[in-house]
């Protein structure tokens, strides 16, 4: 589970512009559902997820993460609980690699290399035997229907397979917590679709997801467990 | 499992493919940088070589030589005054030397003719140089004719021709006998070209040098231990000026390889961004651009060495036989030996594989260390 | 599945172990070379004693150059008629277009009979 406490977010904090991204945003996002921001773009969704996924520091306020799984600092046993706003950079790359898997807006994969060795990017710097990498990079890809494309470079795959790329990444380090950045922007109705589907599996398996959206597709989803809206930075409604 | 290097093989592993996205280029800069390596390493390895030469062989040259200045230029010197030299305390011996210069019309280029005293030579039969038989194309039992003063031919029997492996001291000499000498200069009686002087302690040279110079003002002592200065100067001055050149060379390519390697595109800090984003730290990001300096830069710092070290030791630095033959007719083709010291080695190193691997690394610092938000945030 | 890929890193590794190998292989040469260069150079030092040579045969073209420890000290144009001085001035002044009896007359000059 995540708790966040009166997280406030400022862009250019003393200088003559200062700009509150997210205002006093105390929320908890439960394990093993699907939560989603909802909200007008500029209403603080992306800023929050950076925020949620140690990527930034709020300004002020506490974010806790709970039962966390083993293996992610030598000093945290597994389902302990941290706090992460205080934490040194490099503990919170480490929280980050095992924790959160990220699908981005714009996919940012990296172009002209293999899709196979996008998807096991994040894995290397952990320091993981690379053919069990390699091996569980093909097996997540074979299982999102991308193992025609193993050797394809990036730039040749069509939106839909982008981002199952892109989701075959995000997991290849198998994090709790999956978070997605506006998935369905640049999809047609059926791959948005067939997305919700893909994280209704994901939530099946045990895995918490966390998705921005101002798709009616997503946030009016059956699956959709807790849609919380944004705007301006704070939370309006939680229905 | 989890080694330690693994998380090095994994991040060369993506330097490498990083690399080959771009072929071409990262090809041809390596290419560049080869040959950078292997022109400088080439020019150490053959200075370095030649010095040791002079060093090793001339050690056995004359203690000291004496020559005689008229009017501020060396002339034959009186054999008397071999005696009075001979009679200055420490002096162990003194030998008239009998040689000069004979520019040969036919091939154009300039023999060094001697008299050898040591081993006699028959009467109208000369020892040559390889260099010599080679311009005159000439083999043992031939005959060469050389004009003598007068313009009158004199006829020689090629007696024997020394040693290739001793090329690099003999290449262009003509040794005959002293009384063959005399007539084909015109060189009376009684003269020598120089005096060369044994001493008994090397220690008590310049004492002996001082002394000649006080019975015969006219006489110029040159000592041993100059004569090696002058090696040590001359290969300093010719590699030296190489070096500029070559320096400047290298000084042109670390400003390509700056603007080249490190013209940190959008795309790049773009890829630095999704790459922090999906969990890599600063270090990790660093020690993925160490990786694609030092592969290109390791790479080519071992095969222009290898390249170098056969070139100047399996070909006798053939590509700077031009530079190196500059006016001169007769090339003498010695065969170095190889000298090889780990300082020099090392001093290479620095100066190619270093500025290249920094010019990569620095300006990623700032990029490396960008938020890992930033990627979002596009 | 294609079955796991050789990695680029092992082929980059066993290529530059090869170059490194290559490179030990290189210095060990150049140690045996000296070894036996002992016996070279012994011949040429018994030649350098009995002759009482002073200058290696390197450049043959002047005085100065093929024997610079007996040149005078300031030793320009005075030997091979094509050999240029070492001084700066010697890349700025031309050598004589026809310095002996030997060599042809420029042809821009007049031909005498």
């Amino acid at each position: 589970m995540i708790e966040l406490v009166q997280v406030v977010k400022t862009f250019q904090a003393g200088l003559a512009t200062p700009f509150t991204a997210v205002d006093g945003v105390s929320l908890s996002i439960p394990e093993a559902q699907i939560t989603v921001l909802k909200g007008p773009s500029g209403s603080g969704k992306t800023t929050l997820l950076t925020l949620i996924g140690c990527m930034a520091r709020p300004t002020s306020g506490r974010i806790h993460l709970h039962r966390l799984p083993g293996n992610v600092l030598p000093q945290l046993q597994a389902g302990d609980s941290v706090e992460i706003t205080s934490l040194p950079e490099r503990f919170l790359t480490a929280i980050r690699r095992r924790t959160f898997g990220f699908i981005f807006q714009q996919f940012n994969l990296i172009r002209g290399i293999s899709v196979l060795e996008n998807v096991m990017l994040p894995a290397y710097p952990t320091g993981e035997d690379h053919r069990s990498v390699e091996a569980r990079a093909v097996q997540r890809l074979e299982s999102l229907g991308l193992g025609r494309h193993l050797r394809a470079s990036v730039e040749r795959l069509s939106g839909g397979e982008a981002q199952r790329v892109a989701i075959a990444r995000a997991l290849i380090n198998d994090p709790t917590v999956l978070i997605a950045d506006e998935p369905t922007a640049h999809l047609d109705s059926r791959l948005s679709e067939d997305f919700m589907a893909l994280m209704g599996q994901f939530k099946a398996a045990g895995k918490t997801l966390l998705i921005t959206s101002h798709d009616p597709i997503v946030h009016g989803s059956p699956l959709a467990d807790r849609v919380v809206e944004l705007r301006d930075g704070q939370i309006v409604a939680e229905p | 499992m989890r080694a330690p290097t693994q998380r090095y093989r994994n991040i060369l592993d993506f330097a490498l493919s990083s690399l080959l996205r771009r072929k071409g280029r990262n090809l041809s800069l390596t290419g560049v940088y080869t040959l950078v390596v292997f022109v400088l390493a080439s020019l150490i390895f053959f200075v370095q070589a030649l010095k040791r030469e002079a060093r090793e062989l001339l050690v056995q040259a004359p203690d000291m030589v004496v020559q005689r200045l008229v009017a501020g230029r060396h002339d034959p010197i009186l054999a008397a005054q071999a005696e009075a030299i001979r009679s200055i305390r420490g002096v162990l011996e003194v030998r008239p030397r009998l040689w000069g210069y004979y520019y040969d019309p036919a091939f154009g280029g300039n023999l060094t003719v001697m008299a050898n005293e040591h081993e006699p030579i028959a009467a109208d039969a000369v020892w040559i140089g390889q260099g010599v038989a080679r311009n005159m194309r000439v083999n043992e039992g031939d005959l060469i004719s050389l004009r003598a003063y007068d313009g009158l031919p004199m006829l020689f029997l090629v007696q024997k021709i020394l040693p290739t492996e001793s090329e690099l001291v003999s290449s262009d000499l003509v040794l005959m006998a002293p009384r063959d000498v005399r007539s084909l200069f015109h060189f009376p009686e009684g003269l020598a070209t120089d005096l060369a002087i044994t001493a008994g302690n090397p220690r008590e040279l310049p004492t002996i040098a001082a002394k000649i110079v006080e019975r015969f003002p006219d006489a110029r002592p040159i000592l041993k231990a100059e004569l090696l200065r002058t090696y040590e100067a001359v290969f300093d001055w010719r590699g030296g000026l190489m070096v500029v050149v070559l320096g400047s060379a290298l000084l042109s390519f670390v400003i390509f390889a700056w603007d080249k390697a490190t013209g940190l595109s959008a795309e790049e800090r773009r890829e630095i961004g999704i790459l922090k984003s999906i969990g890599w730290e600063s270090s990790d990001v660093l020690l993925l651009k160490f990786w694609e300096g030092t592969v290109v830069s390791l790479t080519a710092f071992l095969s222009g060495i290898l390249l170098a070290y056969v070139h100047v030791f399996f070909f006798s630095a053939r590509l700077f036989e031009h530079a190196l033959k500059g006016w001169s007719v007769l090339f003498p083709r010695y065969r170095l030996l190889p000298a090889l010291d780990g300082y020099q080695l090392t001093v290479l190193f620095f100066l190619t594989v270093l500025p290249y691997t920094a010019a990569t690394l620095v300006p990623i610092w700032r990029a490396a260390t960008v938020d890992p938000d930033a990627a979002m945030r596009t | 599945m294609a079955g796991p890929s050789v990695r680029k890193s092992s082929i980059y590794l066993s290529l530059t172990g090869a170059l490194a190998v290559l490179f030990l292989g290189m210095l060990l040469h150049a140690k045996v070379q000296a070894g036996r260069a002992m016996n070279q150079r012994e011949s040429n030092t018994a030649l350098v004693r009995s002759l009482g040579l002073t200058d290696l045969c390197i450049f043959t073209e002047a005085r100065y150059t093929r024997h610079p420890a007996m040149a005078d000290r300031h030793a320009a144009f005075q030997d091979h008629p094509m050999g240029l001085d070492h001084f700066p001035s010697g890349s700025l002044v031309a050598p004589p277009t026809f310095p002996s009896p030997h060599a042809r007359p420029h042809p821009a000059l007049p031909q005498h009979p």
